[in-house]
C-alpha cells in the first residue's frame, strides 16, 4: 500500500507473550498463566454464571436452548472442519436422539437422567448405521443424505401414524430439579466442547484430519477410512442425538417438528459467524445468534428479515468468523514497515 | 530369499470406457531387486502402479503378491500387506507440520503390528519415531524443517515424505511413481544412495522414473511400456539397444536416424 511517497505494507507478529507461553515456561509467571487461561476461564465462567444473571425463568430456558443448539453447532463443526464431512444433519440427530428418549422414558419408565445418556449412545450408533452407505463417498452425497433423513422420517412417522403420529409422544418426565436441568446442559457442553478439542489434537484426531486433508494418501497407508469416517460420524451424532434427548426432556414432548431444519440451518449459520474449525467459535456464533432470534420475536414475521440482515452483515464484514478474529488479535500485533 | 518372485502380475488389462491404458501386460519381482519401468507419457506407467495397488481395478489378469491374489482387494489391505506406493502428485497432508504427516501412518494396523517402531503407547512416542524416520530419509533432526507446515516445504522434501510415509510402514514393496521427477540435478544425486540403501535393507522396488540415467544405476532390472503394452524387458544396455524402445522414445523417423548413424 502507497501512503504519501512511502510504501508500507502491514505486518503481523506474534506477541511475545504468545512465544514464550507456547512451551512448559507459562508455569514460570502469574501472567504468563493467566494469558492462557484467562480466555477459558472467561468461557467457562460465563456460562456458569449465565443462568443466575439473566432475568427471569424464561430467559434461563433461553440458555437451555443456546446450549442445546451449541451442541449441534460443535457436531457440524467438528465433522465439517477435522472430518471433511458436511453434515446437514442436525435435524436428523435431534429427532432421532429425541424420539429414542421420548420411547425410553415413555415405554421403558427410564428417568431422564437414564435415558439421556442411553438416547446419545443408542442414537450414535443407529445414526451412523443409516448413514453408513455413504461414508465410502467423496463428495456431497454425505451432505445430501442427512438432509434426507429427517424429512424421510418426519413423513414416516405421519403416515404409518407411529410413535404417537402428528400428535407425538406425550407425557415425557422432566428433570427432577430444576437447577440439574440447567446446569446439566451447560457442564455437558463444556466437557464436549474441551474434550473434543483435545480429541483433535490426538493421534486419533490427526487421522481423522488427515481423512479430510487428503484421503488417497490415507488410504495408501493402510487404513481403512470408512472405518474413521464412521467413527467421527458416531462421535458427531451422539453429540447430536444428546441435544435431541435433552431438548425433548426440556419441553416434555417429542412430535415431528424435532425434525425442523432450524436444527439443521441454525448450527451451519452459528458455525459461520463464530468462525469455523476452532470448535469455540460456533458456541460463541449460537450464544450471540439464539437471543437475537428470541429478540426478534417482538417483530413477528418481519423477526426473519432482521435475521437475516444481522447474518448477511456477519458474512460480509466478519467472514473469516468471530473466534479466528478474536484469536488473531489476541496472539498477534499489527504494524505498518517501511519496504 | 527364495524362489518364487515377491510380486507377478499376469495378463493386466485395463480399460477406461474405450480407451485401452494397459494390454496384457506381465512381469515379476523377485525378492530384493529393483525393478525399472519406463515409457513414454501415457504408456500405462502409473496405471500399472494404480492395479497393483489396488487404485483401480484391473478389467483382467491376476496381480500376486507373494503367492496371494490381490487383484481384487481394497488399497488399504494391499497396502496393509506391505505394498506401498508414492504418488506421482505428491499427497502430503499439507496443513500439518512435516512431522505430523508420519504420525497419521504410524496409526495404522501395519505399523502397529510391526511394533519395531513402538507405535502405541502414550502420546508423544509416534512423534518421536516420525523425527527418527524423517532424519533417515534426509531431513536434519535439529534444523526447523521437520517442524515446518507441510504446505511450505519445496518438491524434494515433499518427495522424501512421500517415501518416508511409505517407511513408517514398514514395507515389502514399495513402487516410486517418479520420485525423481521435479527435482533438480543434486537433489537427485542426494536420493539415489538413499534408494539403494532402500534396496540394502532388503526392501524390493518398483521404479517409474523419467529420468533414465539415475534410474539405470539403481535398477537391475528395466521394463519399457508403450501405448498400455510391454514392449522389452531386461539389463538397461539390453532394452536402450532395443529398436522398438528407440522407436517408441523417438518416433519412427529419428530412431532409423539415430540406428544409421549407429
Amino acid at each position: 500500500m502507497k501512503i504519501g511517497t512511502r510504501h508500507r505494507r502491514q505486518e503481523r507478529i506474534d506477541r511475545g507473550i504468545k512465544v514464550r507461553t507456547d512451551g512448559l515456561y507459562a508455569l514460570m509467571s502469574w501472567r504468563e498463566l493467566s494469558y492462557l487461561v484467562a480466555p477459558r476461564l472467561l468461557l467457562i465462567g460465563g456460562l456458569l454464571l449465565l443462568p443466575l444473571v439473566v432475568p427471569g425463568m424464561y430467559w434461563q430456558r433461553v440458555i437451555s436452548i443456546v446450549c442445546i443448539y451449541a451442541l449441534l453447532a460443535l457436531s457440524f463443526d467438528f465433522l465439517a472442519h477435522y472430518v471433511g464431512l458436511v453434515s446437514l444433519g442436525g435435524a436428523f440427530f435431534v429427532g432421532v436422539g429425541g424420539y429414542l428418549t421420548a420411547l425410553l422414558n415413555t415405554e421403558l419408565g427410564a428417568s431422564p437422567l437414564v435415558a439421556i445418556p442411553t438416547a446419545a449412545i443408542l442414537g450414535g450408533v443407529i445414526s451412523t448405521i443409516l448413514l453408513l452407505p455413504c461414508l465410502p463417498l467423496r463428495g456431497v452425497y454425505f451432505a445430501i443424505v442427512t438432509l434426507m433423513y429427517p424429512l424421510f422420517l418426519a413423513r414416516v412417522i405421519e403416515a404409518l401414524n407411529i410413535l404417537g403420529g402428528t400428535d407425538g409422544i406425550m407425557g415425557i418426565d422432566s428433570f427432577p430439579y430444576v437447577w440439574l436441568e440447567q446446569y446439566g446442559i451447560i457442564i455437558m457442553l463444556l466437557l464436549i466442547l474441551f474434550g473434543l478439542r483435545r480429541l483433535v489434537n490426538t493421534d486419533l484426531g490427526l487421522v481423522m484430519r488427515a481423512v479430510k486433508d487428503n484421503d488417497q494418501a490415507v488410504k495408501a497407508s493402510g487404513m481403512n477410512i470408512t472405518h474413521y469416517k464412521a467413527l467421527a460420524v458416531f462421535i458427531a451424532s451422539s453429540v447430536g442425538c444428546l441435544a435431541g434427548a435433552y431438548l425433548v426432556h426440556t419441553y416434555m414432548w417429542a412430535g415431528i417438528s424435532i425434525f425442523a431444519l432450524d436444527f439443521s440451518i441454525l448450527p451451519i449459520a452459528a458455525t459461520v459467524i463464530g468462525g469455523g474449525g476452532t470448535l469455540v467459535g460456533p458456541v460463541l456464533g449460537c450464544l450471540i445468534l439464539v437471543p437475537i432470534s428470541e429478540l426478534l420475536r417482538d417483530f413477528g414475521t418481519l423477526r426473519i428479515v432482521f435475521y437475516s440482515l444481522i447474518l448477511l452483515g456477519f458474512i460480509v464484514f466478519r467472514s473469516e468468523g468471530l473466534m479466528i478474529y478474536g484469536q488473531r488479535k489476541y496472539h498477534q500485533f499489527e504494524r505498518w514497515t517501511d519496504i | 530369499m527364495t524362489d518364487t518372485p515377491i510380486l507377478q502380475v499376469n495378463g493386466v488389462t485395463k480399460t477406461f470406457g474405450g480407451i485401452i491404458a494397459l494390454n496384457n501386460v506381465s512381469f515379476e519381482v523377485n525378492e530384493g531387486e529393483i525393478l525399472g519401468i519406463i515409457g513414454p507419457n501415457g504408456s500405462g506407467k502409473t496405471t500399472v502402479v494404480n492395479c497393483i495397488t489396488g487404485f483401480v481395478k484391473a478389467s483382467a489378469g491376476k496381480v500376486r503378491f507373494r503367492g496371494k491374489d490381490i487383484t481384487t482387494m481394497p488399497p488399504h489391505k494391499i497396502a496393509d500387506m506391505g505394498v506401498l506406493r508414492t504418488f506421482q502428485i505428491m499427497r502430503p497432508y499439507f496443513s500439518l507440520p512435516a512431522y505430523k504427516n508420519l504420525v497419521i501412518p504410524l496409526c495404522s494396523p501395519r505399523a502397529r503390528r510391526t511394533g519395531g517402531w513402538r507405535g502405541g503407547g502414550k502420546l508423544g512416542d509416534r512423534n518421536t519415531v516420525s523425527i527418527d524416520i524423517l532424519e533417515e530419509i534426509g531431513f536434519e533432526r535439529d534444523s526447523y524443517v521437520p517442524y515446518k507446515t507441510t504446505s511450505s516445504l519445496p518438491t524434494g522434501y515433499l518427495k522424501r515424505l512421500e517415501l518416508a510415509r511409505c517407511l513408517a510402514l514398514k514395507p515389502d514393496l514399495i513402487l516410486c511413481d517418479e520420485v525423481f521427477s521435479g527435482l533438480s540435478m543434486s537433489e537427485i544425486a542426494s536420493m539415489v544412495p538413499l534408494i539403494e540403501r532402500l534396496q540394502m535393507d532388503g526392501i524390493t522396488l518398483i521404479m517409474i522414473e523419467h529420468r533414465l540415467r539415475e534410474l539405470f544405476q539403481v535398477a537391475n532390472r528395466v521394463m519399457v511400456l508403450n501405448f498400455g503394452e510391454k514392449l522389452v524387458e531386461g539389463s538397461a544396455e539390453k532394452v536402450m539397444a532395443d529398436a522398438r524402445v528407440r522407436e517408441a522414445y523417438f518416433g519412427s523417423e529419428v530412431a532409423e536416424e539415430v540406428m544409421n548413424h549407429a
